[in-house]
């Protein structure tokens, strides 16, 4: 697939001395949904602020849809919707001027038609002529994104989308993000719910202090960092377990009465089949078993502590 | 390079429409503190001064008192239509929108003083009400009307740029703009004052322009009509050279 965005050794230092981003170096696919995965101050949004002409690069390049970020800035912001993290409108403006105004900006010829589409798809459309100022937050949230789609871009930055939303209209949000995948955008998401990354994202990138640490296909990700766990109800207590059971990533309970088995998919530790027949040659009886898998957020908490403990 | 024309219309309009909403601060306030003007020195204080080279008092105010109005709206105007999106966060979208430096300040300068110049229009029939009025070079008038607004409206958003706080806001608009139009010869002809006091008058920006602006009502002057004219497009230039800068640098607007 050809890239939409391509990011070369970006970096930005503030006059401070704070380097915000490191040497960041990243391609995305066109249509693909990518999510960006950081603690605060991580270097998210000012990554999401350069691309879109906020925030000055120290150095380095973007280039949008083969466009330069800088040189050639109107054909590449043409194509960027931005959707910033916190809410900021004009709350004495109504929703129909704000969003065909934000269509101006963009260079593009009113079309109310449009304008309608949007609303209505945002459920917004009851309320266009309501002022901002009357809307509630997730209301707020769903105008920032008509107004970001308004110009009809190609690439949307959802910076934080569901901060502060509740969860059923998070999840309208994600499917909304799914409608937009369908129609061709491409989306690039920061966010601290990893359930969202976990939902939507078809990459997923981690930024720690600056640097992009890590970009995977979410799926691949999961797999390979991914544990797993199997746990065994014992229909009688243990005291101790058998010194040939003694292997790594298998405990008891204080009670005696459960096994945890933690190991990784594709480990060098054994497998489900090899210790459930050594339990049996031990005739260590279950009443009940089940496996999970480890959840992105596991993943990503273990990623950036191994960082932390690495840096410090 | 193509301008952005929808871009300048929506903010052109945008702005307007904010005047539109707040027409009682844009637009009736001023019209009516210059009634007042018209009545406290023109009528009361005006009867007994009767003439000012050679004019009726209140019709030899018209010029400044419209001047004081274009400057200070023109200021608060431009100021607060370019602070208000820095202060609501909007900004991110005038920032990451594709749009030149230039078609962000024509648009805002151009908004702010569209309004100046049509208050000050409005000022200058409320005047006509209440004295006799003259217009000798209604072309150097409309010149005028167009270069003052157009550079204290740069001016504006300068200061909108740099303010970043309300009180910054209204700082350069009441206690440098408003005192020099009182002291620029607003209300007197600059000849009346003592010779020392003349000198130090002609430090005064705002003396140029008003003494051009009386020039095309009465065809009456304190400085030469082409030193006035020379001082209002330096103005415009310095203002213009500090706004290009100002995106140059991307001071107080980019990190």
């Amino acid at each position: 697939m050809t890239d939409i965005l391509q990011i070369t050794n970006l970096c930005k230092s503030y006059q401070s001395g704070f380097q915000a981003l490191k040497n960041v170096n990243l391609n995305i696919s066109k249509g693909e949904i990518f999510a960006l995965l950081g603690q605060n101050g991580a270097g998210k949004t000012t990554l999401i602020s350069i691309i879109c002409g906020i925030v000055t690069p120290t150095s380095g390049e973007v280039l949008v849809d083969g466009q330069d970020i800088i040189k050639h800035y109107r054909a590449a912001r043409e194509l960027i919707g931005l959707v910033p993290q916190e809410i900021s409108t004009d709350s004495f403006e109504t929703v129909w001027n704000t969003v065909t105004f934000s269509r101006g900006l963009y260079g593009k010829a009113p079309n109310p038609q449009f304008i309608e589409k949007i609303l209505r798809d945002l459920s917004l459309w009851d309320k266009r002529n309501n002022k901002i100022m009357t809307l509630s937050g997730g209301m707020k949230r769903r105008l920032m994104i008509a107004k970001a789609l308004s110009h009809e871009p190609k690439i949307l930055f959802l910076d934080e989308p569901t901060a502060g939303v509740d969860v059923s209209l998070r999840r309208d949000m994600w499917e909304l993000v799914k409608v937009l995948k369908e129609m061709g955008t491409t989306i690039i998401l920061t966010t601290h719910y990893i359930e969202e990354a976990e939902e939507m994202a078809d990459r997923i990138g981690i930024i720690r202090q600056g640097e992009l640490i890590l970009v995977k296909e979410k799926t691949s990700l999961m797999t390979k960092l991914g544990k797993k766990e199997l746990t065994l109800q014992l229909q009688h207590a243990l005291r101790e377990l058998p010194n040939s059971l003694l292997i790594a990533g298998l405990k008891l309970s204080t009670d005696g009465f459960e096994l945890t088995y933690t190991f990784d998919s594709n480990g060098e530790q054994i497998g489900i089949a090899e210790l459930l027949q050594k339990l049996a040659e031990h005739h260590i009886a279950f009443k009940d078993l089940n496996t999970k898998q480890s959840s992105l957020e596991e993943i990503f908490v273990n990623l950036v502590n191994a960082g932390a403990q690495h840096g410090s | 390079m193509a301008l952005n024309y929808f871009g300048i219309r929506a903010i052109y309009l945008f702005e307007l429409a904010r005047t539109r909403r707040t027409i009682m601060q844009s637009i009736i306030a001023p019209v009516i503190s210059t009634s007042l003007y018209f009545i406290v020195f023109g009528s009361a204080i005006g009867s007994r001064i009767t003439q000012m080279e050679g004019i009726s008092y209140g019709a030899f105010i018209v010029p400044g008192l419209i001047m004081l109005s274009l400057l200070t709206q023109s200021i608060s105007n431009a100021s607060f239509g370019i602070y208000f999106p820095k202060f609501s966060g909007t900004i991110y979208e005038l920032l990451s929108a594709p749009l030149s430096p230039f078609e962000i300040i024509l648009s805002y300068v151009g908004a702010a003083a569209t309004k100046s110049i049509f208050l000050g229009v409005v000022i200058l029939i409320t005047a006509a009400f209440f004295v006799p009025l003259r217009i000798d070079h209604p072309l150097w008038m409309l010149i005028y009307l167009i270069l003052t607004s157009a550079t204290f409206s740069l001016i504006g958003f300068i200061i909108g740029i740099w303010a970043d706080g309300f009180e910054k806001l209204q700082v350069v608009p009441l206690l440098i703009i408003t005192p020099l139009t009182f002291l620029g010869g607003s209300f007197y002809s600059i000849s009346v004052l003592p010779e020392f006091w003349q000198k130090v008058a002609l430090l005064n920006p705002v003396v140029y322009l008003i003494s051009g602006f009386r020039w095309s009502f009465y065809g009456i002057e304190d400085v030469n009509l082409w030193l006035s004219l020379g001082m209002t497009l330096g103005f415009l230039a310095v203002s213009i050279a500090t706004v290009v800068w100002i995106f140059k640098t991307g001071y107080r607007l980019k990190k």
